[in-house]
């Protein structure tokens, strides 16, 4: 219900006083109300729940916590001590093939 | 897809697995309020990857799983009368009311239609002057901006056939009331990373120092989840309470001030009885008086309605953490997606239905490793 999925801002228009937006997931292309992200502009990535953008992705804040993410990552391929562990395996087999979007 | 895949890398998801391994040093028991949340954490497996110190346990946010019986039954109702084009979001449809669902009356001939936006339902009613067109507005705060949106455009557009079944209900004070809870065992929470978008997280900060327990606003990909776990974790063995916002790429502390602007404009708070757990002082909204014209339960007089619920569904423990899903003797025995029995196994975010998805042989797994 609360689902809300990232998107590309490709297009914006004004249609009375409307602000829409043409917004990317993937594949998909979808007509968007911009109302609650004035601020977002063509190339901006936002986060659309039921057919009104709500928020625009920050763009910095992802990358300063993806890296910190990445570190950890990378520090942890040194350490083999879940290497062989089957439920972990698993999982993170379903990591890797996550398809839906929710 | 960028803001997706990098967060199902599976390295550095091990990797906060491992770390929240390490870290926890006795069992501890967090919360995620969000069915979502609750989703991809049985979808990816994420309570068994993190090892058998912390317990998850799933809170009431899922607003299909909450919206009172009644409710239903009021949207069956109004669904019913032939004059009128019923639209909700799909969830809706499958979940039972005391006589029936709305796909019945669907199936019964009842002009029900299913959207994914609000706005589509404003132009149903454009498109059709000589019928009522009643949306079903239901949901939690990260819906209530779209829902309320709706009406006011409604209204600027001068429809005099459009109206809102509106049953908003609101997270915080849903949390107050677990923790005020005698019997709660929950020691941190995850807070809904969709809620906060719109909401910001201040709300929060006011549990926290209350209660002394710790609140990390989290996203929904199983990184951000691994991370909120690990902030959480993090922070009990050392003592701390704080909120912390681990979905910075999308929530601030004050949260989206347009979208908060129109619903204070159109909604204001009111009680709200939850499916399964009963009345919450100031837990929903309701629309304005000022928009009583758009008010789907004053235009078809239905503000009356009451109803039980059914007494075999142990929903209200599920949805407070008291129990889980598979401790419910009707669980995928007289209770599966297909005939549901109560709301949590109806929406794939229900818990519910992400045990008997993810977790149905949960039992004989754990066993045989
Ligand atoms: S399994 Fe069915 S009957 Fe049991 S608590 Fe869940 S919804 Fe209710």
């Amino acid at each position: 219900m609360c689902l809300a999925v990232p998107g590309k801002l490709v297009e914006t228009e004004t249609i009375g006083d409307n602000r829409l937006g043409q917004v990317q997931f993937g594949g998909i292309k979808r007509s968007v109300f911009l109302d609650f992200v004035p601020e977002a502009q063509v190339g901006d990535y936002v986060l659309v729940h039921v057919g009104f953008a709500i928020s625009r992705l920050d763009e910095e804040e992802a990358q300063r916590t993806y890296e910190l993410l990445e570190h950890i990552g990378m520090l942890e391929t040194e350490d083999p001590a879940f290497a062989g562990e089957t439920t972990t395996a698993a999982a993170l087999d379903a990591i890797r093939t996550g398809d839906a979007i929710h | 897809m960028r803001y997706i895949d990098e967060y199902r890398d599976p390295k550095i998801a091990q990797a906060l697995a491992d770390q929240i391994r390490a870290r926890a040093t006795r069992p501890w028991v967090l919360m995620e309020i969000c069915g979502g949340q609750t989703h991809t954490l049985m979808r990816y497996g994420i309570d068994e990857l993190i090892g058998d110190q912390v317990e998850l346990v799933h809170g009431p946010g899922c607003p299909v799983c909450v919206t009172p019986i009644e409710v239903v039954d009021k949207a069956i109702e109004i669904a019913s009368r032939p004059d009128v084009i019923f639209v909700s979001y799909g969830d809706m449809l499958r979940v039972p009311g005391t006589r029936c669902d709305l796909f019945r009356i669907k199936a019964e001939g009842g002009d029900v239609r299913i959207a994914y936006s609000p706005m589509e339902a404003v132009k149903i009613a454009r498109a059709n002057p000589d019928r009522q067109v009643v949306f079903f507005g239901i949901g939690f705060e990260t819906t209530a901006p779209a829902n309320a949106m709706a009406v006011w455009k409604a209204r600027e557009l001068g429809l005099t056939n459009f109206s809102e079944l509106v049953s908003h209900v609101l997270v915080p004070p849903a949390i107050r009331l677990l923790l005020n809870s005698p019997d709660s065992r929950v020691q941190g929470f995850i807070a809904p990373g969709h809620v906060c978008t719109v909401m910001g997280y201040w709300e929060y900060k006011a549990l926290v120092d209350e209660f002394h327990v710790p609140i990390v606003v989290g996203g929904f990909e199983p990184v951000d989840l691994l991370e909120a776990i690990a902030m959480l974790v993090a922070q009990l063995e050392d003592g701390r309470a704080e909120v912390e916002n681990q979905y910075a790429r999308s929530v601030t502390y004050q949260g989206n001030q347009p979208a908060q602007r129109i619903v204070g404009q159109v909604f204001e708070v009111a009680d709200r009885k939850w499916r399964g757990i009963g009345n919450i002082p100031a837990s929903g909204l309701r629309l304005r008086p000022e928009f009583a014209a758009f008010d789907a339960e004053k235009i078809f007089g239905v503000e009356a309605m009451e109803a039980e619920e059914p007494p075999e569904c142990i929903s209200a423990l599920v949805l407070q953490g008291l129990k889980k899903p598979v401790d419910c003797p009707a669980f995928a025995a007289s209770c599966t997606p297909e005939r549901p029995l109560g709301a949590p196994m109806v929406s794939a975010e229900g818990a519910c239905a992400a045990y008997y998805q993810y977790r149905r042989h949960a039992t004989s797994l754990v066993c045989i490793a």
